[in-house]
């Protein structure tokens, strides 16, 4: 099936900037996700000179920012090429949002997902290609919108990205701006994931029965399902607390409340509380909107991998659909420190441990798949195979989280910090990174280079450990979090070391990067030229060529098998693809 | 494997970044002085990190994350050394194949379950217990406890006490006046007249003390790491915690929730005295009417 | 299947039994569900949470349940000419639905004529206002963000009586199908009024 669009010519702004094809727009948003996911590092890679060392001049940028941004920029926030505490606020609060909503989601489903997923269900485009289009634009303005907060008065957003109230309520302008583009990505998000539903419950190729989908696919449905169930909440609380900042309402705000000595002219009968119920709603769902799209990657590249069916793919299916039920039962095991009593700590605390279950059973099937197979180390297999201990560990580390009493000593310190970063950071960003691997030749028709690629995954590798394995022992030495100098607390002072570790870890890290940046950029036209199918793989995208037309396929394929048939026996070659009918 | 070759520079280069930032941590014990106090305990010290307990229940919570850890690296290595037994074993070299049929493996099954099983006794049969211990169940007046109220602003720690008589004057946001009032003590009130306000949080040693811990402006969290206690402190709530210190000394009380630009110098001493000292600073802290010494800060 | 033209956008899907629009309004409705449901979670937090004799009854709050009541039924009879108007359409009678959309499009109008004049303009002057207290902030927000809906839901019906009528035209039935969706959405919104009316006016 061609589409009818392909007789007319359309102009370079049809093709490219306003195209509602799912391959461009999947691009599209890969690209700006991914610049974006750089600028929210070099945030990072700032705060991490003050936190190592306090005081210090930023060696080059300490002198520049303030020449870029004029005097009494320089004067507010870096006074003698110092952070100021407001500035290193803001940059955490952006580099957590940034990361998050304009970084992580918009790549993994967005990039990957608009991309990858109607070629894998033999479908030429998404349901909605215009509603698609639309929700790239959307995400974009927001993602605007949330750059141009930090020019606003008295700086971006700077309540961590969190918002609890009242601090948020109390913030400068630079918080409605935050409101503003939250909800700008939520209405995009929204706008997406029905897109996702109705395009993997309807345009499945003939013989493509919800059992024979690629995991990838199972992924990004539960996880759109997530954003179109959990997101409204989080769009409600904007609203109310842009109606706390701009109307004078108390939704949040309670009474008597006296900041620097003035008594506050609010009404009162607001609840902070109510904040953060609505908030951690979206944001428990949200975590695993982060890392369930990072499951699909790598399953797909750990299959094809290791030339053998996936071990356990209906238990990763149950699984992964019973995570995204449970994930809405579990918010307030953020809010274990409120002034909570038993009887609710034990709820959260109880589904909290159970929700560990299916993760558990998700990453034991793919360890399984290894047993017995044949183990190719390309780079995208070095990534997803990493990520495979790095999850355990940031998931191991929830545990003393999710138990009330052992939060006591661990909650809104660096462990938290160090158990969350172990999920996204060798979590799901290396899953990211294996999927850009092993599909940047499917987008361009050419490899990246193999060399280059295990440099870059051997250097992250390392630095990334460095970075984060300290900040379980900070956390345990009852170090903060969100503190702008460590070293005023005896137990921060004597863990400085372990501060410095880290810094000179993400400044490694952000070297390392340096090799993919030089890979991506010189593959895309200095690249080997492959064929349609250059890792032998079992899934319909293979069948398409590299890169596919407009309409993905010559003729609309049909399915005749399960995803991962590799290594059938009787057969001359290790792979039997979803859409050959005879061997 | 090849790319063990091409390592050496990079392991080189690893070592480099440790002993650059690991060496100030070798030999790190004792508590520094921070500032012109000196901080009794001990803070960051291997293998646990943790700071010095000198809390009643503390030791409920470290063994709690003492189990919780040995569990977790035990689980972690165990399915590590399998993991990399499997990368070894069937790396695909020539004549090695893939096994299209699927191994029946009981062993996860066995496994998942023992694990789902120990973390139902460590919920309930530890981590609940304690937290109604500590969390839920306060002493009573029978135990002679402390009464103290926490009231967190930015940026600063306010301890006020009810003085001999021990009842707290009625408070109101009207009666705020930073420096001379900052609880907005009623000065009509008879109970308030004795009552006293101090940045330094002093408590008698092997009495409980109970915090009603709240907050005038924003959200903050009342630490203590030594007491290994922890509590948001919350605006429009009255959120009461108790703990029981068992050893004299200095130390310090942290805010664990951003609560603006000067969050990180937001802390206070606490001084735990014996009894007769005790009583001693609250005779000297309640000669003058509900005031905020600038001294004790 | 015309050529070109993704599946499922008119004709039905065997196993979901619907066209892809009408699938992808329903996931709408529900996220929507989920965004009052938020809001009518807050309320009810916070009505819950507030103290003896600091929420006002039904006289202190001024809230007229005489126009609430003519503005629900404003609403209820503008859900039925919505329904007339897809009828019309499956009956093969666009001038007719024409007349029964544009119906509807004024009971919206005077629905939203009717809040602003006889109920938001009167309370902001009497000094009733968001910031006063919770429930009014509640009611301003929660009434506000539903005529919003409304005002949205009218737009879309005024593009489908002006420029979007075309595509009745082409392919009369992806037209019968785009209205059917509208009409799902506006008996949502009717639907949520529904709930509005009586917790806000009704249960003090």
């Amino acid at each position: 099936m061609s589409d009818h669009d392909q007789g007319h010519h359309h102009g370079f702004l049809r093709t490219y900037v306003f195209s509602t094809d799912h391959k461009v727009i999947g691009v599209q948003y890969a690209v700006t996700a991914l610049v974006f996911l750089f600028f929210g590092f070099c945030l990072m890679m700032m705060m991490r000179w003050q936190l190592a060392y306090p005081g210090h001049a930023i060696p080059v940028l300490g002198d520049l920012l303030p020449k870029l941004f004029g005097k009494d920029w320089g004067e507010t926030n870096m006074a003698g090429g110092v952070m100021s505490p407001d500035l290193y606020n803001s940059f955490g609060a952006m580099h957590g949002t940034i990361m998050i909503f304009l970084g992580v989601v918009p790549l993994i489903v967005g990039g990957f997902g608009n991309y990858v997923m109607p070629l894998q269900i033999g479908a030429p485009d998404m349901s909605f290609p215009k509603l698609n289009m639309a929700s790239y634009w959307v995400y974009f303005t927001g993602g605007v919108v949330m750059l141009a907060s930090f020019f606003a008065p008295g700086g971006a957003a700077s309540s961590g990205w969190t918002s609890y109230a009242p601090l948020s309520v109390t913030a400068t302008q630079g918080q409605t701006w935050w409101l503003v583009g939250m909800v700008l990505l939520i209405t995009s998000s929204l706008l997406g994931s029905v897109n996702f539903i109705v395009t993997i419950l309807h345009l499945r190729a003939k013989g493509m029965t919800m059992f024979r989908l690629p995991f990838f696919v199972w992924a990004q449905f539960v996880t759109s399902f997530l954003l179109l169930l959990a997101f409204p909440p989080l769009e409600a609380a904007g609203v109310l607390q842009l109606m706390d900042r701009v109307a004078g309402t108390s939704f949040f705000m309670p009474q008597g409340l006296v900041v620097s000595g003035v008594v506050q002219d609010y009404a009162g009968g607001g609840s902070p509380l109510l904040w953060q119920h609505l908030f951690w709603f979206l944001a428990h769902p949200e975590v695993y909107v982060l890392i369930l799209p990072a499951f699909g990657i790598i399953t797909e590249i750990i299959a094809n991998n290791t030339r053998k069916p996936l071990w356990g793919y209906r238990t990763m299916v149950y699984s992964v659909i019973f995570l995204g039920f449970t994930s809405f039962l579990v918010w307030a095991h953020h809010m274990f420190m409120t002034g909570m009593g038993t009887s609710i700590s034990a709820f959260f605390a109880t589904t909290t441990m159970i929700i560990s279950i299916p993760s558990v059973i998700l990453l034991t099937c793919l360890l399984i798949t290894l047993y017995r197979g044949s183990i190719r180390f390309n780079t995208a297999m070095l990534f997803a195979l990493s990520f495979l201990p790095m999850f355990a560990i940031g998931g191991l580390t929830g545990l003393p989280l999710g138990l009330p009493a052992s939060d006591i000593a661990l909650h809104d310190t660096y462990y938290v910090i160090g158990h969350f970063h172990y999920v996204v950071a060798p979590g799901t960003i290396f899953a990211a990174f294996a999927g850009v691997y092993f599909w940047f030749p499917k987008v361009t028709g050419r490899r990246m280079s193999e060399k280059l690629g295990k440099l870059h995954w051997f250097f992250s590798f390392i630095a990334i450990n460095v970075v984060f394995m300290p900040m379980f022992f900070q956390g345990l030495a009852g170090v903060s979090r969100r503190l702008y100098d460590q070293t005023l607390y005896s137990w921060g002072d004597a863990m400085q070391g372990w501060t410095i570790t880290s810094s000179w870890g993400a400044w490694a890290l952000g070297a390392a990067q340096i090799f993919f940046i030089v890979n991506f950029f010189s593959s895309i036209k200095l690249g080997k030229r492959v064929t349609e199918n250059p890792w032998d793989a079992t899934t319909l995208e293979w069948s398409a060529p590299s890169p596919p037309p407009h309409g993905n396929f010559a003729s609309v394929p049909t399915v005749h098998r399960e995803p991962y048939e590799y290594s059938v026996p009787g057969m001359s070659t290790d792979f039997f693809p979803q859409n050959v009918s005879e061997a | 494997m090849r790319i063990l070759r091409g390592c050496a520079p990079a392991i080189v280069a690893f070592a480099m970044v440790w002993v650059a930032g690991a060496a100030p941590v070798l030999g790190q014990a004792a508590a520094p002085d921070v500032s012109d106090v000196h901080i009794d305990g001990q803070y960051g010290t291997f293998p646990t990190f943790m700071p010095t307990d000198v809390s009643k229940n503390g030791h409920d919570v470290d063994l709690l994350l003492s189990i919780l850890h040995v569990f977790m690296i035990v689980l972690f290595v165990g399915w590590g050394i399998f993991f990399v037994w499997c990368l070894f074993k069937f790396r695909a070299r020539s004549g090695h194949t893939a096994d299209y049929k699927l191994v029946k493996a009981k062993a996860p099954k066995y496994l998942e379950v023992a694990v789902a099983l120990f973390e139902a006794f460590l919920l309930i049969g530890m981590s609940m217990p304690v937290w109604a211990r500590v969390k839920n169940k306060l002493p009573t007046e029978a135990d002679n406890p402390v009464h103290i109220r926490v009231v967190a602003e930015q940026f600063a720690w306010n301890f006020h006490y009810p003085g001999k008589d021990g009842v707290f004057g009625k408070v109101a946001p009207e009666f705020v006046d930073p420096v001379s009032n900052p609880m907005g003590i009623d000065p009509s009130d008879p109970k308030g007249k004795d009552d006293f306000v101090s940045g330094e949080l002093h408590v008698p040693v092997d009495r409980p003390v109970i915090t009603s811990i709240t907050s005038k402006d924003v959200i903050h969290s009342f630490s203590i790491p030594v007491m290994r206690v922890k509590q948001d402190a919350i605006p429009g709530m009255r959120i009461k915690i108790w703990f029981q210190p068992v050893q004299t000394g200095t130390y310090e009380v942290a805010c664990a929730q951003l609560c603006g630009n000067n969050h990180y110098s937001m802390r206070a001493l606490m001084k735990i005295e014996s009894q007769s000292d005790y009583e001693a600073w609250v005779e000297e802290m309640a000669k003058g009417p509900a005031e905020f010494d600038e001294d004790d800060l | 299947m015309s050529a070109g033209v993704l599946p499922y956008t008119v004709e039905t899907h065997p196993v979901t039994g619907v066209y892809s629009g009408k699938l992808g309004t329903w996931l709408f409705l529900a996220s929507e569900v989920m965004l009052f449901g938020g809001l009518f979670s807050a309320y009810v937090l916070l009505r819950v949470g507030a103290p003896e004799g600091t929420w006002p009854t039904r006289e202190e709050a001024e809230l007229s349940w005489k126009i609430g009541g003519f503005n629900t039924l404003t609403l209820i009879i503008s859900s039925v000419t919505m329904v007339m108007a897809w009828a019309s359409l499956k009956m093969h009678n666009f001038a007719k639905a024409r007349i029964y959309l544009i119906i509807t499009v004024l009971l919206a109008l005077l629905f939203i004529t009717l809040k602003l004049s006889l109920e938001y303009y009167p309370h902001w002057h009497e000094g009733l206002k968001p910031s006063t207290s919770v429930f009014f902030a509640c009611y301003y927000t929660m009434t506000g963000l539903h005529a919003l809906h409304i005002l949205g839901g009218v737009v879309v019906m005024l593009y489908f009586i002006g420029p979007g009528a075309s595509l009745w035209k082409t392919d009369p039935e992806h037209y019968t199908n785009r209205i059917e969706c509208t009409g799902l959405y506006w008996h949502f919104v009717d639907l949520v009024w529904i709930f509005l009316f009586p917790v806000l006016y009704l249960m003090n």
